[in-house]
């Protein structure tokens, strides 16, 4: 028999074991060794056993003996959790990784645009909602130790052979020790509790072990092995299966959501994570963990009721079995592993309620009532460091002044239900969050408050009883008298399950008004972009922009940092971030980029919202560039635009195309009749030249050549002399017409002297006679204009109807008439006309008449387009007459101006 | 769960089976809470004991499905844990 001194001897030195073990990792931490434990997956599924507090400990063999197999919903749902860790635990650890959250409060805060108001609330929420577990494990340490202080006495089972009140002060001060020491060493929560983290492992590994030593002690010890076992189950008053469906449902949906939310398992599962894998690795190391934790329970609670004697609390069945045995060494390993449960938990719910209260409770104030703090020097950590250590006392006190006012008294699995329940408020808020873009700030306090306010009156008031914070009148005829509103039957539903009455109602009223209040409100520019990082965490990790950090000096924000990262820390992470904006020297620049790092970084430290609060008061209170944002946020507004400017553009292009090849076009073609005239030309002069150097070399090389031969060889040079002389007049004559260069004589005359002119000449020159058919009474036509090139026309026209007219008796027409100012001229032959492809042809440069013969260059019709050009008249082919007709119009009065602009490419 | 534009239609034959584990990973979860919730069907009689499921086989039923699940979890994290290394690395 052990004695109750010795018992707490072994306690002591087991104690500071664990001070030693945790003191051990974190020199190895800050020297850098041990990393392949301290990093581990298995450290860090054996840290989330922190799930299983004293409640199951002892509590799972209790609620077993009152309710047969219904205590493993409270491990089923984390076990569904974690199966499921794809859904939702990998999405809040990395949010948690990229966001540097630090606790569920700050995660909510968060994700509903940093706002200071739900930081609070949560962190309420979560303190009187974890403040009953607390107390819970302060008795279950004070009860376990009665157990053996009674069977050394031999006192009455209920009775206090100890000064519980004293044990459990102890207790409270030895935890409050262990957390300040190890749970404030640092200041950045990301950064891994190395000794509070490795302590809980170590506990975790205890507990599992003392358990299972008594499961086996009283499977193979006292039944007489699994089937004995078995049989001795199925014989006793729990042999059968009587769990009622609701309560089957709704407590492991609770315990689930409860995993979830709990603020110690947010702190495990999400803050300490540090390798994403080990999420993995846990979803089928956990689950093993919690079945070999409930393995025994039911063969220990079957026994328990069989062999200790009646009006035993089966909530300690787990010590009292063994020590009834005389098992004092098994006991006491019993005993070890329940203080392992209790000690683990309070530290790590401490430390994650003191992160939260410290960061969203004390900093807040402290930061409104130190007007400007931040700018000022010295070291803003000894206050986030006290204000923490503060909180701890502050949080383990509540807890043991819960512990003393609710007298010890209660059944541990009720409780811990009640607890779960409060913290599951927080679930529709958290999951709304992660998946839900259109959640807002407004839903999520509503939805808290509604599901908080039902907690509490459905299941934390009336545990106290009847008559004791709620009045008995309460209970029977609602709050204000108001049938509707009894906390065991709201809304008149009666009959239900009162855990089962109050899960449903509280978490389905805080679901739906977070819902409707989300649905109906409209998010500030801050929780969009929050919401849309959450949301979207692994399409787009990056951080977002949002200061625009312009006011910001770098020497502001670096003093600050030095203050709440401490100055290596701080330093080390502006040289870092210098590097990162390429610079070799100074501080970097206030970019948005930058201020949006170092927030993270502070809010590490002190969670996001008092990070936010303290950068924007260096930044300028507001972070601007977010109300840039929603117009970004404004995604179809910006593709609209933006389409609409690439359609501009588009249509810019297209015209621009259009003009080019035009252009191309242009060029092309007249780089084609460029070639084309210079070929005609060089062939025009070359058929003169050929005849005129071949006749030559006759006469000079031939001998014997009688005069007749000498004189016919003779005129044929002199003649294609003559025609090569033409020829460059011709040519000589267009290229100064159609450079403008002419000069136009202003002359006046009348058209019948014109023509008379015109028909002398032509006619002197010409081989063959022509009829002229004219009508000298309309011709008596008052023209001013250069008359000369006029009649250069004229012949050209007339000789061309000698030369060309195919008739046996040629004869040209000539009929003139005036109207309104413009004399038309029309010369028809009686000839056969011209064929109409060769129509459009016959005013260009070398173009002769095909089978007309003929010994002409081609010239004459150009001429006389460019001369009636230059006269502002037209020329063109009369395509409608029996013969070849030509039309001339040209003004009655010209006013003769220099023209010299026109080139030949631009006229082409 | 969303396809990339420039991701292919169509896998070899080791990315297929990743995939397809990774669909193992994400049903998994539904599949155990189905046979958990199992024992909702069980009659629960106060009185007649006769029909009721005898305690041995609700512990053999609970505990083994939860067995099962550890089992087919561990497979699951050993047939993909190397592929997410990878995918975490690129």
């Amino acid at each position: 028999m052990v004695s109750l001194n010795q018992l707490i001897a072994v306690c002591l030195l087991y104690v500071i074991g664990l001070f030693a073990v945790a003191f051990a990792a974190e020199r190895a931490a800050v020297r850098g060794h041990g990393d392949w434990l301290l990093r581990s997956p298995l450290v860090y599924t054996l840290s989330l056993s922190i799930y299983c507090t004293a409640w199951t400990f002892y509590g799972a063999v209790g609620y077993a003996a009152r309710s047969g197999l219904e205590f493993v919903t409270i491990y089923l749902g984390p076990s569904i959790v974690m199966i499921g860790w794809w859904w939702i635990l990998r999405r809040l650890v990395r949010i948690g990784r990229s966001h540097r959250v630090t606790s569920v409060a700050d995660l909510i805060s968060s994700r509903y645009g940093k706002s200071n108001l739900l930081a609070i609330l949560v962190t309420t929420m979560a303190v009187i909602g974890v403040t009953p577990y607390i107390a819970l494990q302060l008795q279950s340490v004070t009860l376990s130790l009665s157990i053996f202080a009674s069977a050394e006495t031999g006192a009455a089972p209920g009775a206090d052979p100890i000064n519980s009140a004293q044990a459990a002060f102890w207790v409270a001060v030895g935890l409050t020790l262990f957390t300040v020491l190890f749970g404030t060493r640092n200041l950045n929560v990301n950064e891994r509790h190395h000794g509070v983290v490795i302590a809980i492992a170590v506990e975790a590994v205890v507990k599992l072990l003392a358990l299972l030593a008594v499961g086996i002690f009283v499977v193979w010890g006292l039944a007489g092995g699994i089937d004995e076992a078995m049989a001795q189950i199925d014989r006793s008053p729990m042999g059968h299966w009587q769990v009622e469906g609701g309560r089957w449902v709704a407590l492991t949906l609770l315990a689930a959501a409860a995993f979830i939310c709990l603020p110690r398992m947010f702190q495990v599962l999400v803050v300490e994570n540090d390798d994403e894998r080990h999420l993995q690795i846990a979803s089928w190391a956990f689950p093993l963990y919690l079945m070999l934790m409930s393995l025994f329970v039911v063969p220990i609670a079957v026994v328990g009721l069989d062999l200790l004697p009646e009006g035993s609390n089966p909530d300690l069945f787990v010590l009292s079995l063994p020590l009834s045995q005389g098992q004092s060494n098994l006991a006491m390993f019993a005993f070890l592993g329940g203080f392992s449960s209790a000690t683990s938990m309070v530290i790590v719910a401490t430390l994650a309620l003191s992160t939260m209260v410290s960061n969203h409770i004390v900093m807040p104030i402290w930061l409104a009532y130190g007007q400007n703090t931040v700018q000022q020097s010295g070291d803003v950590r000894h206050v986030v460091i006290l204000s923490r250590r503060l909180s701890i006392l502050l949080i383990i006190s509540l807890g043991y002044f819960y512990y003393r006012l609710s007298g010890g008294g209660g059944a541990l699995a009720a409780i811990g239900t009640i607890s779960f329940g409060g913290v599951a408020q927080f679930l529709p808020a958290l999951l709304g969050g992660i998946f839900w873009r259109g959640a807002t700030r407004i839903g999520a306090v509503t939805g808290l408050c509604v599901g908080f306010a039902l907690w509490i009156f459905t299941m934390l008031l009336p545990s106290f009883g009847a008559g004791a914070a709620l009045s008995a009148a309460t209970f029977e005829q609602g709050l204000f008298g108001i049938v509707w509103l009894r906390p065991e039957a709201l809304f008149g539903v009666r009959g239900l399950d009162p855990t089962v009455h109050a899960v449903i109602w509280s978490l389905s009223l805080n679901t739906l008004s977070f819902i409707l209040a989300s649905l109906f409100s409209f998010p500030s520019p801050m929780e969009r972009l929050q919401g849309a990082q959450f949301v979207n965490i692994f399409d787009h990790s990056s951080p977002a922009r949002g200061w625009t950090a312009s006011v910001a000096a770098s020497e502001d924000l670096m003093i600050m940092a030095q203050r709440i990262l401490g100055a290596p820390e701080a330093q080390a992470f502006f040289r870092a971030q210098a590097r990162l904006q390429e610079k070799s020297e100074g501080l970097p620049e206030p970019t948005p980029r930058f201020v949006q790092a170092l927030e993270r970084e502070l809010a590490a430290s002190v969670g996001a919202a008092t990070a936010h609060a303290m950068v924007s008061q260096l930044v300028g209170g507001a972070s601007v560039s977010v109300q840039d944002l929603l117009a970004v946020a404004d995604e179809s507004a910006q593709m609209l635009e933006y389409s609409s400017q690439l359609e501009i553009k588009s249509r810019a292009l297209t015209d621009t195309a259009a003009k080019l090849r035009r252009a191309n076009e242009k060029l092309t073609q007249l780089s084609h009749q460029k070639d084309s005239f210079l070929s005609q030309i060089s062939h025009e002069l070359r058929t003169p030249m050929t005849s005129i150097r071949s006749f030559s070399e006759i006469l000079r090389d031939a001998k014997g050549l009688n005069p007749e031969e000498k004189t016919r060889y003779a005129s044929i040079i002199h003649s294609e002399t003559i025609r090569l002389t033409r020829l460059l007049d011709d040519l000589l004559d267009l290229s100064v017409l159609e450079n403008g260069e002419v000069t136009l004589n202003q002359q006046s005359g009348t058209l019948q002297e014109l023509l008379d002119r015109a028909i002398t000449t032509a006619s002197a020159a010409a081989t063959r006679a022509i009829v002229i058919d004219r009508n000298r009474s309309t011709e008596n036509i008052q023209l001013e204009t250069d008359l000369d090139r006029l009649v250069q026309v004229f012949i050209n026209l007339i000789t061309n109807a000698q030369k060309y007219c195919g008739a046996e008796q040629p004869e040209l027409k000539i009929r003139t008439r005036l109207i309104n100012g413009c004399v038309e001229v029309d010369l028809i032959d009686n000839g056969t006309g011209i064929e109409p492809e060769s129509r459009d042809l016959i005013f260009e440069k070398f173009s002769r008449v095909p089978g007309q013969g003929g010994e002409g260059a081609g010239l004459g019709l150009a001429i006389c387009r460019e001369i009636i050009t230059r006269l502002q008249g037209t020329i063109g082919y009369m395509p409608d007459t029996p013969g070849t007709g030509f039309r001339i119009t040209l003004p009655q009065t010209h006013s003769v101006q220099e023209r010299k602009t026109k080139t030949l490419i631009d006229q082409a | 769960m969303n396809r990339y534009p420039g991701t292919p239609l169509f896998l070899e034959r080791r990315s297929y089976r990743f995939r397809r584990m990774m669909d193992a990973v994400r049903l998994l979860p539904f599949i155990v809470l189905a046979f958990w919730m199992v024992p909702l069907l069980w009659p629960v009689h106060e009185t007649a004991t006769a029909e009721t499921v005898p305690m041995s086989h609700a512990l053999r039923y609970i505990f083994g499905a939860w067995l099962a699940a550890v089992i087919l979890c561990f497979v699951l994290w050993r047939r993909t844990s190397s592929q997410i290394e990878q995918e975490n690395k690129g």
